[in-house]
Parts: structure tokens; sequence; C-alpha cells
């Protein structure tokens, strides 16, 4: 099936989980990955049993502190 | 307020854009912006927001120049190492425009003293270099109902959004609490980039002179996603929460609390997995 990651369309499995998919694409420490599929926050108890969907699109969002770093 | 001539000539070259005029300049020198951090993305905020003439700027920072400062906060030099960050800041932005009524505040941005230090400022710039304090400035300014504007850099990346907090995605909306101390590396280890504060730093200053003259789009409900080795930026759009912690419907943060300090973590991966 198709998703639409970050904008980019990709070819992945058929109906894998939000889990699966972060295992895919080697997310590390997903614990502390914010997901959203489809403009919707997926929160990391539902990882598991989240299924994907053909033309679903899923943003990661990434802890990013910085500014000051001394 | 009659801008003199030489506020005229000096803010000529915004003045003709037709969004600003005199009346624009006019709610700039009016204007006010608290600065929480002058580091990376604090000093580029800092310097661009004087230039402008935005009439009233706070500075909160309690470290000294370092030279491993020096590669990207731009608005502190070799000589001014060992001075107070808001002192060296304060000086060229007062060198930059006399107009500008700087305040300093030699402190931690801390749950205790937070919503005092918001009080007299009508926009806050995250410039902090900790989940803590990111956090603290969300909670903040979410009870003071103060606008703001989130940012972050590691190594070749970066990302901000703004939030109208009780109107847009609030920063608790996408992260809901800080990593736990010592779960994920530092920024010390993975480094990052100087120009990103620069960039990232700059569009937080931009949001806060639209803000100000109530012009263009701000950047609610976007977090916008900066690389700078694709040089690309991606927006992602997101919604508010109904079950934020803060900002949702049955909300479980309450009070101000300061968190567990834990200076910025890495996303620990290489970057062909970003998005």
């Amino acid at each position: 099936m198709k998703l639409i990651i970050a904008g980019e369309t990709r070819e992945l499995p058929d109906s894998i989980t939000v889990a699966e998919l972060l295992e895919i694409e080697k997310v590390e420490m997903p614990q502390y990955v914010s997901v959203q599929v489809n403009e919707e926050f997926v929160r990391i108890e539902q990882y598991n049993d989240k299924q994907l969907n053909d033309g679903d699109r899923v943003e990661f969002m990434y802890f990013m502190g910085g500014g000051k770093i001394s | 307020m009659n801008l003199t001539p030489e506020q005229v000539e000096r803010y000529s070259r915004q003045i003709i854009l037709e969004e600003v005029g005199l009346r624009g300049q006019e709610k700039l020198l009016a204007g006010s912006v608290l600065i929480v951090g002058v580091g990376g993305l604090g000093s580029p905020a800092a310097f661009y927001l004087a230039a402008a003439g935005v009439g009233r700027i706070g500075l909160v920072d309690f470290d000294r120049v370092e030279v491993n400062n020096l590669q990207r906060q731009i608005i502190h030099t070799t000589a001014d190492v060992n001075r107070l960050k808001i002192e060296s800041a304060a000086d060229k932005m007062r060198a930059v425009n006399p107009d500008v009524e700087v305040r300093t505040y030699e402190k931690a941005f801390a749950a205790e003293n937070a919503l005092e230090l918001l009080t007299d400022y009508d926009f806050v710039i995250d410039g902090t270099d900790n989940f803590s304090a990111k956090f603290l400035i969300n909670d903040a300014c979410y009870f003071a109902r103060k606008p703001f504007s989130h940012a972050g850099i590691l190594r070749f990346e970066g990302q901000t959004i703004t939030v109208l907090p009780g109107q847009s995605t609030c920063y608790r909306c996408i992260f809901r609490e800080a990593p736990p101390a010592g779960a994920v590396p530092s920024c010390a280890q993975a480094g990052v980039l100087g120009v990103l504060g620069g960039t990232l730093g700059v569009i937080q200053a931009t949001e806060a002179l639209k803000y100000l003259l109530g012009c263009g789009e701000l950047l609610i409900d976007n977090l916008l996603f900066y690389s700078s080795k694709e040089m690309s930026f991606h927006k992602i759009k997101t919604n508010r929460d109904a079950d934020c912690p803060i900002c949702g419907d049955n909300p479980t943060i309450t009070a101000l609390r300061d968190e567990a300090q834990i200076i910025c973590p890495t996303r620990g991966e290489d970057s062909d997995a970003s998005p």
C-alpha cells in the first residue's frame, strides 16, 4: 500500500500498524516520537492497534531542544 | 504616538510596505517581546527585533558568555566572554537602535517567576535549551494566554511552531511531557550547525513582528520542520488535542510546575530516517 510519510509517497507492506511502521522506518526511541496519522495524534498506547490504510498521511515529530546550548 | 523624522528615516524600508506603514511602525514601537534565552535562537531574534523597532524587549538568561557559544550566538563577541549574556546582548541592541527599551532579567525562567515575567509582554520567544523550560514556557503562556513562538534546533535540523494558547495546537498537544532525564543523549554530544539558530531564530522574530503588526498568517497549527541538508521546509499540519493535559477538555495540569531538568535530547538516529 502507499503511505504519504512526511509528504513523500512511499510503498509499504499492506495493513501494517503504527508500531510496525516505526520499526520499518528504523525510528529509534519511538517512545519519544509524536506520531500523526491523517492530522490526528496517535498516542503510544495505540501504536500496536492502530492499523494504517492505503493513502494515509503519516508524520513523525521529534523532540528538538537547542537554542541556548552551552 | 508620532514618529520623529529620524524614526521615519530609520524604518523607511519597512514603512513603505503597505502592511506596515506609519501605523504599523507605531504598533511595533508600542509593542513588547520577551525573549527567554539569549543563545543560538535568542541572539538573532533579539538583534532583528531591536533593529525593527520593537519598543520594549525583555531578555531572560542567567548564563555568561562562553567561547563555545560564539559559533552560533551571534549577538555576543569574543570580548564578551565571561559577561552576562543579557548584558552583552542589551549593549548590542541599544547600539543598533536607541529607540528600544531593553529590560534584563538575570534569572532562570521558573515556575515561581514565569507568570510575573510574562505580564508586561505582548509576545514571547522561546530560545531555551532544555525541555523543562520549553514545557514551562508553554504552560505559563497558556495560563497567561500569551502568544509565543517555540523553536528547537539540533544537528542540521530545526522546527518551530507559533502558539495562540487556548486557540491553536500547543507544545503539549504534540509532545505530552519531557522525556525522563538521561533517557536520551544530549545536544552537547550531538552538536548543531551554528547557522540553524539564525534560520529558526529569525523565523521566531518574524512571527513576533507579524503578531504585533497583525499582518499575514501566523505559524499556528503547523509545525514547520527545516532540514538544512536537504534545504527543505516541511509544514506538518496539526490540530489541538482534546486530550491535551493543559489545553484539552479535561486538563490535568492546573498549576505551573518545574519539570525535571533535561537538556535537549537527540532523535538518536541518522538523518536518513528523518521526515
